[in-house]
């Protein structure tokens, strides 16, 4: 932040999440991304007259957990209600949504921190179609139309860019983590509308508002905060009054432009559906989902700081389940926990390209191997080194551990043996035999490799190898 | 012999007519009536005739349904996949659904054979019928007047044998008003006990589909075949609700008829003294008249159409243009194009009520209208529930008057909307109605009274108008085409 910000920010988001039900929120299309334009709806999704929407169970579920995660209450009796609206890609022109009674009030999500950012509900609705620009003419596609969606509605309680885009990466771990939406922003399974307003540090009344609708990338939401604190900073420097509009955010000039004005601004005349009766949770539903909830991300954060392992690392597993899953399996099966760590972060991350492959983390290893891995290592029977390139064969070329380590390795190497390499190791180099003999005791690390050439990944600790080249070279 | 279904049941199984023989008596009647009556807007003749050659096989084979091989008709705002559905607007023009209602699906089962779609006031907001973009339907007893709405022309069909019988809906009395100013008999199902599914919408809350018989054993048939839960409807209800054809021809020895008197404040002597008279009747076969007072009833007409309008403001906003129906030729922008479509093709009457609903969802007024009106209607709802401990069922007149003239309401807008006065508060309390003819006024034309009862009392009320129906005299001719078909 420059030196010019004079006036504290104030920044309330609407975040949109897609969630990754089979099927639509009012019929049993399917919510798949892509397929050929309208081809994933039916009479209800396209609003055909004399349908009825009926409502998705597993859409309530989804809210129930993303609710729960977020340390919401969640309402014992939810309704819908129609929002109406007229655009082209809402073919009913209203949406289904809810107003009064949403699926989860209160809650918040935590920062790093320890900030928390509250929220003020969750509610669920159905998504609009998509227009599509062509060659001057506008086509509909209502594949979109009718996948769930729910709205994250977050207090005004986040006060800086950074805090905006660390509390979108926590929603997004969070969903992720819960398993009730994939939050791909480019693909718009996740997108959000930025409420903004400064005011003058210490004043408690809020500023008046803009609202910079549908971002679909957090550096985008970074930038236009950015732009509209200059904004509206000149604006109140000026003594002139910040409108309370609706933006659009300009990807190409990163600065915001007008789309709609208040007095413009839609009266959406919500009103209960009448076609959805309104519908009971009860406690027992809410227990089971409950009981059905992953340990989240920032409690596993915790834990994995607690145990030891480095900032860094935590860092870079804690986002990924199916990476914690692994982990702590893998701990579960007797594998130290930092040692395990670090061998997934530093050799099996640098095999998985993108962000997708981390949270994926679909590798042919087993935890039970890997957690067998990583007792070799911890039992010195195994050199680290190739335990990482070990591991890296079998993330590679897939198998089991015991196909590139046999049990013969693992075995205590005769000392006749020992003292055959160094002997050998000794008799090919006569020239460090010289040295040492001369009194550049350093002269027997130049033994160490080749008698470790010889162990071939046997791990035999380096002390025991240093006493016998040196009992042997005293004997010479 | 106003009993249709089952005489022409027992002909069909008889051998002594086939299904194709009577649909094409009934299309030969309808080709030679329907050019005056403008009962039907659709013709579906050439399917009626694949339907019933079905029939007759089913017929044949044994065992067929009740319903099977005989001729009918739907109103013209229940889908069928295939064959237009318009609402009788012109917005809807040449609308062909890709699906069928639940309740044709049903129809269709029972091997019903659909002579066509019947004409309507335009998405069922009317009383009269004629706010139909194909013009009105006239009303087959006497042709200078309407045949009431907003399922008129299912009722004029019916009247004058035009079809077995029809299926119409019932927002507000769109089939019991119709059916008394025709003379016959209307059921308005319990809200969710006939699936919605299918029926375009105009007040969600309050829309329920019914029939449309020449007598009351038909509306129960009917309505057994086409009641019951449907997963697809949410509002359906999914309770046991076991036929209510065989439930009927009970006495009514000891049944508490309840006459709350606001249901006849401002109703004229020629429509009270039929209905006096139909009560002493009961009274004197042994029922028991329990009157009393339900103040909440003067509440039923501001709250349907603040509720009725409000969800049809969004209920109309599809039309426009994009997907179906009648398209602009002439638009700059997209929204010009919707403005276009929604001002050529909706007719004045539905804007006006798009306009009323919008209004009274509006911020600002929300409160005022909308929300008032929902509360008023818990109101209403347990009022209802307090006077059902009283009485079993609940004696009405239909409507304040009889068939109007043509011509009459569109001048007389206030008047008719008042008219609805009788037959709203079931709509907003959720209960089951059936009207029947009771008398007739001095021109001789039919006046209906109604039966309300608790939710899905359909057996009570069904069964006190069979009795009236089978032993009381209402004076009311039979409707035309029962004895020759």
């Amino acid at each position: 932040m420059s030196e010019k910000r004079k006036y504290e920010m104030v920044v309330g988001l609407e975040t949109h999440v897609e969630l990754s039900t089979k099927t639509k929120i009012f019929c049993s299309c399917t919510t798949a991304f892509g397929g050929a334009p309208n081809t994933h709806c039916c009479p209800v999704c396209t609003g055909m007259p004399g349908t009825l929407p009926l409502l998705n169970k597993k859409v309530v579920e989804y809210a129930v957990r993303a609710g729960l995660a977020t340390h919401g209450k969640i309402n014992h009796l939810c309704r819908m209600d129609r929002k109406n609206y007229v655009y082209p890609d809402l073919p009913k022109a209203y949406q289904i949504s809810q107003s009064d009674q949403p699926i989860s009030v209160g809650g918040y999500v935590e920062l790093d921190s320890g900030k928390h950012i509250r929220l003020h509900h969750i509610h669920i609705e159905e998504d609009a179609g998509k227009l599509v620009h062509e060659n001057g003419s506008t086509y509909i596609d209502y594949n979109r139309g009718g996948v769930p969606l729910i709205e994250i509605v977050s207090e005004p309680d986040i006060s800086s860019p950074e805090e905006a885009k660390e509390y979108m990466t926590k929603l997004q771990i969070l969903m992720r983590y819960i398993g009730v939406s994939d939050c791909k922003m480019q693909e718009g399974s996740m997108r959000c509308d930025v409420n903004v307003s400064l005011r003058p540090w210490g004043q408690k009344e809020y500023g008046t508002r803009a609202e910079i609708k549908n971002m679909n990338s957090m550096n985008f939401v970074v930038k236009a905060l950015n732009y509209e604190y200059e904004r509206q900073a000149d604006l109140l420097d000026s003594g002139e009054k910040v409108t309370q509009d609706t933006l659009r955010y300009d990807e190409e000039t990163s600065t915001t432009a007008l789309m709609r004005r208040k007095e413009d601004a839609q009266d959406y005349r919500y009103f209960p559906e009448p076609d959805i009766l309104s519908f009971r949770i009860s406690d027992a539903f809410i227990g089971k989902v409950q009981g059905g909830m992953p340990e989240l991300p920032m409690a596993k954060k915790k834990r994995y700081l607690a145990s030891g392992i480095s900032e860094q690392i935590v860092e870079d597993l804690y986002k990924y389940r199916r990476v914690t899953d692994f982990l702590d399996e893998t701990v579960r099966l007797g594998g130290n926990m930092q040692k395990a760590a670090t061998l997934i972060t530093g050799t099996v991350y640098a095999l998985l390209a993108t962000e997708e492959d981390k949270e994926n983390f679909d590798i042919p290893v087993t935890p039970g191997d890997f957690a067998q891995l990583v007792k070799y290592v911890d039992d010195n029977k195994v050199d680290f080194t190739v335990a990482r390139k070990t591991l890296q064969k079998m993330v590679k070329e897939g198998g089991r551990l015991s196909d590139y380590i046999r049990a013969s390795d693992l075995e205590d190497l005769p000392d006749d043996v020992l003292r055959e390499y160094c002997a050998r190791a000794i008799a090919e180099r006569p020239q460090a035999v010289a040295d040492f003999k001369n009194g550049r005791d350093s002269a027997v690390t130049s033994f160490y490799g080749p008698v470790k050439k010889q162990l071939q990944g046997r791990n035999i600790n380096i002390k025991q190898i240093d006493a016998v080249l040196r009992d042997l070279l005293s004997k010479m | 012999m106003k009993e249709r279904i089952s005489r022409l049941s027992a002909l069909l199984r008889a051998g002594e007519i086939s299904s194709v023989e009577l649909t094409k008596k009934y299309i030969a009647e309808i080709e030679r009536s329907n050019p005056v009556l403008n009962a039907y807007v659709h013709a579906t003749f050439e399917t009626a005739l694949a339907q019933a050659e079905g029939a007759d096989k089913r017929l044949k084979e044994g065992h067929a349904p009740l319903l099977c091989g005989i001729p009918m008709t739907l109103k013209d705002n229940i889908s069928t996949k295939g064959l237009e559905t318009t609402c009788c607007s012109k917005i809807l023009e040449n609308y062909r659904p890709f699906y069928d209602a639940t309740v044709w699906k049903k129809l269709q089962a029972e091997g019903a054979v659909l002579l066509g779609k019947t004409n309507m006031d335009e998405f069922a907001m009317g009383s009269t019928c004629e706010t139909s973009c194909y013009g009105a339907a006239l009303n087959p007893r006497d042709t200078s007047r309407v045949p009431g709405g907003s399922s008129g022309g299912g009722a004029a069909a019916v009247c004058a044998g035009l079809a077995a019988y029809a299926v119409g809906s019932d927002t507000g009395g769109s089939i019991r008003q119709p059916a008394a100013f025709c003379g016959i008999v209307g059921l308005k199902p319990t809200y969710g006990a006939v699936s919605r599914y299918g029926l375009i919408a105009y007040g969600s809350s309050l829309d329920q589909i019914g029939p449309l018989t020449a007598s009351v054993k038909d509306a129960a048939i009917v309505f057994d075949a086409i009641s019951g839960y449907d997963a697809r409807d949410n509002t359906s209800e999914n309770v046991p609700m076991p036929a209510v054809t065989p439930a009927l021809g009970r006495d009514v020895k000891g049944l508490r008829i309840g006459v709350a008197e606001e249901y006849f404040e401002g109703i004229g002597a020629e429509i009270r003294a039929p209905i006096e008279r139909a009560l002493a009747f009961f009274e004197a076969n042994g029922a028991k008249i329990v009157r009393f007072s339900l103040p909440e009833l003067k509440l039923a007409l501001p709250v349907y159409y603040i509720i009725a309008c409000a969800e049809a403001s969004s209920n109309l906003g599809r039309y426009d243009g994009i997907r179906f129906g009648y398209q602009a030729k002439k638009y700059t922008t997209v929204d010009d194009m919707i403005i276009t479509v929604r001002s050529e093709a909706f007719g004045k009457e539905v804007k006006r009520r798009i306009m009323l609903g919008s209004y009274v969802l509006s911020s600002g007024y929300y409160d005022a209208y909308y929300k008032k009106a929902r509360s008023l209607r818990e109101r209403i709802v347990g009022a209802f529930s307090a006077a059902f401990e009283k009485c079993d069922v609940m004696l009405a007149p239909t409507a304040p008057n009889t068939a109007f003239p043509l011509h009459y309401s569109g001048s007389n807008m206030i008047e008719t909307y008042l008219s609805d006065v009788c037959t709203v508060p079931v709509n907003i309390a959720g209960v089951p109605s059936v009207s029947i003819p009771c008398g007739t006024d001095k021109a001789g034309m039919p006046v209906g009274m109604q039966f309300i009862g608790r939710k899905f009392g359909e057996a009570d009320i069904l069964n006190a108008a069979y009795f009236f129906e089978q032993n009381g005299d209402s004076g009311v001719p039979e409707p035309e085409g029962g004895g020759q078909l």
